[in-house]
């Protein structure tokens, strides 16, 4: 039985715009490597936290929502330890209503994206 | 004067107390999604400590769906653990 799963991770402020998107990338491979498929994939940019982590008050956020077995996410999760990039990871199953809001965002997103370019143009 | 009437200095207020009602029951929200911590932070106090149902009115279902999603955002910093004038 496959279920879809939605991971958010915070790297380091320290590295570069440039150097989190590799970073994002590497773990991306990861599960694409392990055969999960990738559905959506968000980056928040450099948001800034809540509580000090590691001594950090910011970080960028990235998110990956993605389909697979489940056995990728032990995987994805140790290689999270052992990066020192990662400030904290999440990862959560969606159930039904959850994967229709994800769903929803989505569209809301990239909707607010066109309109933006749109105006752009206008 | 009768003896057991019983008089006040102001006239006492009756307030017809306004119901409480669950508003993930009554939009209809079947999500409650923990990236919103806007959203969130309406089940909170200013110390960031999660408000009771009797106080939101919220039913017992979605109360547990609240306070899962509210500890989700505090662990990937959306939302702090401790806090002190949130809002």
């Amino acid at each position: 039985m496959e279920k879809r799963y939605e991971t958010v991770f915070i790297l380091t402020p320290v590295l570069s715009e440039d150097q989190a998107k590799e970073a994002a990338k590497k773990f991306e491979k990861i599960l694409t490597d392990l055969g999960a498929k990738v559905n959506h994939r968000e980056n928040w940019g450099l948001k800034k936290l809540a509580y000090p982590i590691q001594k950090k008050t910011t970080g960028f956020y990235h998110l990956i929502d993605y389909t697979g077995k489940g056995t990728e996410i032990a995987e994805l999760e140790l290689q999270f330890k052992r990066d020192e990039r990662i400030l904290r990871f999440l990862t959560i199953a969606l159930e039904k209503h959850g994967a229709a809001w994800a769903d929803k965002r989505r569209a809301k997103g990239s909707e607010a994206k066109v309109a933006k370019t749109k105006k752009a143009e206008a | 004067m009768a003896k057991n009437e019983v008089r006040f200095l102001n006239p006492p207020t009756v307030e017809a107390k306004k119901k409480k009602y669950c508003r993930f029951k009554k939009l209809g929200i079947k999500y409650i999604d923990y990236k919103d911590a806007d959203f969130l932070l309406k089940f909170v106090n200013e110390q960031g400590k999660l408000l009771p149902r009797r106080l939101t009115g919220t039913s017992l279902k979605f109360q547990r769906k609240v306070s899962q999603a509210v500890k989700r955002a505090r662990h990937i910093a959306l939302m702090p653990y401790l806090a002190d004038g949130l809002k």
